[in-house]
């Protein structure tokens, strides 16, 4: 039970690849962590450097008050799953879970004792005498997961320990993981490309790009109010629709413009928006803000469908506005042909606008 | 349509096969019936009546008999045996440390020591005999077996390092990093994870020293003298051929009985020793 705090951190390769670049954390006792990203953004070799694993360039890295820069991995008091379970095939199960407990001379009766409590909690008691290559891909997870907890450690990192599983069993496993973060309350860092994973197991959710940090929140705050445009396109599938816009003031009100799309721009964005007037930005709507409009309104705009997508929960539409395609999520009672025209309104609620160049949110 | 097929299996597999392993194992079929052919029948003419050159009418001992009790034969058994076990020894040793070091830690020109040390491996033992034997003399080891057990190693141990290397690299790196959270040092890691796990590429690379140090030849003729201290290889080939007198069956059963320890050794680790050529583990 710890905190984490890192700070102004920064990994230099020596090609000069320069992978992470001040990223500052402060992760909370007993939170469980995400960090999300495309594959080269830097949240593993940063997951790493809090291991150990990876010599730290620039900055510091705490957990609890103390700063672990130079302590051995061994001496971090932490644990850490793999993404490919990194099992020691020569080794039962009981031994994989009980090496750790070996190295740090706990007594046979405790190492018993532990390795059977972990062995219960994940439900592979009946495997302990098993080799790993005897195991499913489910079975070495939770065995991965069991080393992992048998020694108690301050802090759980999980380097993207569900990408090797197959769909249904990931979705398990992950309810699983959480269920097992409400038991231990125990700090936790979770790197992963899956944002659904993200979203679903984070308490908050660290959104990285090239190796910068580039949002920090609890889940729905990213998915409500993402701080720029990646961001707002990463989390959220289908993902978040954009448009290049130009915002116009007229009769009062502010107007985004875009072929063949004109809309109101509501009172607290257009606030926000009215110094820019004139400029170009980007307009940002998520699928379900489209709804069906009954009538011709401010917030509306006409165009017709060219792709229905039916997914029994709910109806993906697929069209073209503004001069580039967009989706919006409708409810499946909506029956619409491909090709019919429709007008859909935006939601004044949930419109965002980002800044063209640097693509922050407005 | 199925007989056509059953035919082509044995037109294009059964019959090359058998072809394959006839052609690979009539030397070794050769080597064992002149071993035991009495030496009437190995210096008679195959023109004479009820000659059968390929098989032998009246299976002998006398050859070796005769090796045991005409020649130092169970001593150089022995001298080979202990050569090829110590040098092999230190060989694998040195090998694991070295591949290790050269499949996982990064430290400055470790490219180019891999490199230097194949370099090593390739240049010819025609070549390397001369500077050794002027070393072998200088430290006083000639005619002594510490002559080879130490010079094998100069071309067991680069091959040994680059066989290691090559399957400490295929596995997993995640298993030590685990091992190091786990509280291993990068030593007790390397020792308790790593070594256990790549028992296979050992053991083959042990074999493969084993056999090269047990047929090596150029070194054990040249740092050898006295008759005692000899190996299999150059114990039968100098003893038993005097002058332009060949003693085809003693010859022939030195090398049956000199090639009986290597095949043991192979048939006992062969599972080991496929898996750790084609090596892959999977964590």
């Amino acid at each position: 039970m710890a905190t984490v705090s890192i700070r102004a951190l920064n990994k230099k390769y020596e090609n000069g690849f320069h992978a992470v670049k001040d990223v500052s954390l402060e992760i909370r006792d007993k939170e469980f962590m995400v960090l999300v990203g495309p594959s080269g953004c830097g949240k593993t070799t940063t997951l790493r450097m809090v291991a150990g694993l990876e010599e730290i360039s620039e900055g510091e890295v705490r957990i609890g008050e103390q700063v672990v820069n130079d302590l051995p991995p061994m001496d971090r008091n932490i644990a850490m799953v793999f993404q490919n379970y990194a099992l020691y095939p020569h080794k039962s199960v009981y031994d994989n879970m009980a090496f750790g407990l070996q190295m740090r001379g706990y007594a046979k009766e405790e190492i018993a004792r532990r390795v059977q409590e972990a062995a219960e909690i994940l439900g592979i008691e009946s495997l302990l005498a098993r080799k790993p290559r005897q195991l499913s891909g489910g079975q070495r997870q939770r065995v991965a997961v069991g080393r992992a907890i048998v020694r108690h450690p301050q802090v759980f990192l999980f380097d993207e320990p569900l990408s090797n599983l197959d769909a249904q069993l990931r979705v398990q496993m992950r309810v699983e993981l959480k269920r097992l973060h409400e038991r231990l309350e125990t700090t936790a860092i979770y790197v992963t490309h899956d944002q659904v994973e993200a979203m679903t197991l984070g308490d908050r959710v660290v959104v990285m790009k090239d190796g910068r940090v580039q949002q920090v929140g609890e889940p729905l705050e990213l998915y409500g109010r993402p701080a720029n445009k990646f961001v707002a396109s990463f989390i959220g599938s289908p993902a978040m629709n954009f448009v290049d816009v130009t915002v116009a003031e007229a009769g009062g009100a502010l107007w985004a413009e875009a072929e063949g799309l004109r809309v109101k721009m509501p009172a607290p964005l257009a606030a926000r928006a009215r110094a820019r007037a004139g400029q170009r930005l980007t307009l940002g709507v998520r699928p379900e803000a489209l709804v069906i409009a009954n009538g011709a309104d401010d917030y509306s705009f006409a165009t017709a469908v060219d792709v229905v997508e039916p997914l029994g929960n709910e109806i993906l539409l697929n069209f073209r506005a503004g001069g580039v395609a967009m989706v919006a999520r409708v409810d499946p009672a909506v029956r619409l042909k491909v090709h019919e025209s429709v007008r859909f309104a935006l939601d004044p609620e949930r419109v965002h606008l980002f800044d063209a160049a640097s693509e922050a949110a407005l | 349509m199925l007989i056509e097929r059953k035919w082509k299996k044995w037109f294009l597999f059964y019959l090359p096969m058998a072809a394959f392993i006839a052609f690979t194992l009539f030397p070794f079929y050769w080597m064992a019936i002149t071993a035991f052919r009495p030496d009437a029948e190995l210096y008679a003419t195959w023109r004479q009546p009820n000659a059968a050159p390929l098989w032998t009418l009246h299976p002998t001992l006398e050859h070796f008999v005769g090796l045991m009790q005409t020649t130092a034969f169970p001593t150089w058994l022995w001298n080979t045996m202990l050569i090829a076990v110590v040098s092999t020894l230190i060989s694998l040793v040195c090998g694991m440390f070295a591949g290790y070091a050269l499949a996982r830690l990064r430290f400055r020109g470790s490219e180019f020591l891999g490199t230097a040390i194949f370099v090593t491996y390739l240049v010819p033992q025609t070549l390397l005999f001369i500077p050794l034997a002027d070393i072998v003399r200088d430290l006083q080891l000639g005619n002594t077996p510490w002559a080879l057990m130490l010079t094998y190693p100069t071309f067991l141990i680069p091959f040994c390092t680059w066989l290691l290397m090559g399957y400490f690299k295929t596995i997993p790196k995640e298993l030590e990093e685990c091992a190091r959270i786990d509280g291993a040092t990068r030593f007790g890691a390397m020792v308790r994870i790593i070594f256990p796990v790549a028992v296979p590429g050992i053991l083959s690379a042990g074999i493969f020293a084993f056999t090269l140090s047990w047929n090596e030849f150029i070194y054990a003729l040249v740092f050898m003298a006295s008759a005692d201290q000899k190996t299999v290889p150059v114990g039968v080939v100098s003893e038993l051929i005097r002058g332009d007198i060949f003693f085809w069956g003693q010859l022939m059963m030195g090398a049956l009985l000199g090639s009986v320890p290597v095949a043991l050794v192979y048939s006992f680790f062969v599972e080991y020793y496929v898996t750790g050529l084609t090596g892959s583990v999977k964590g």
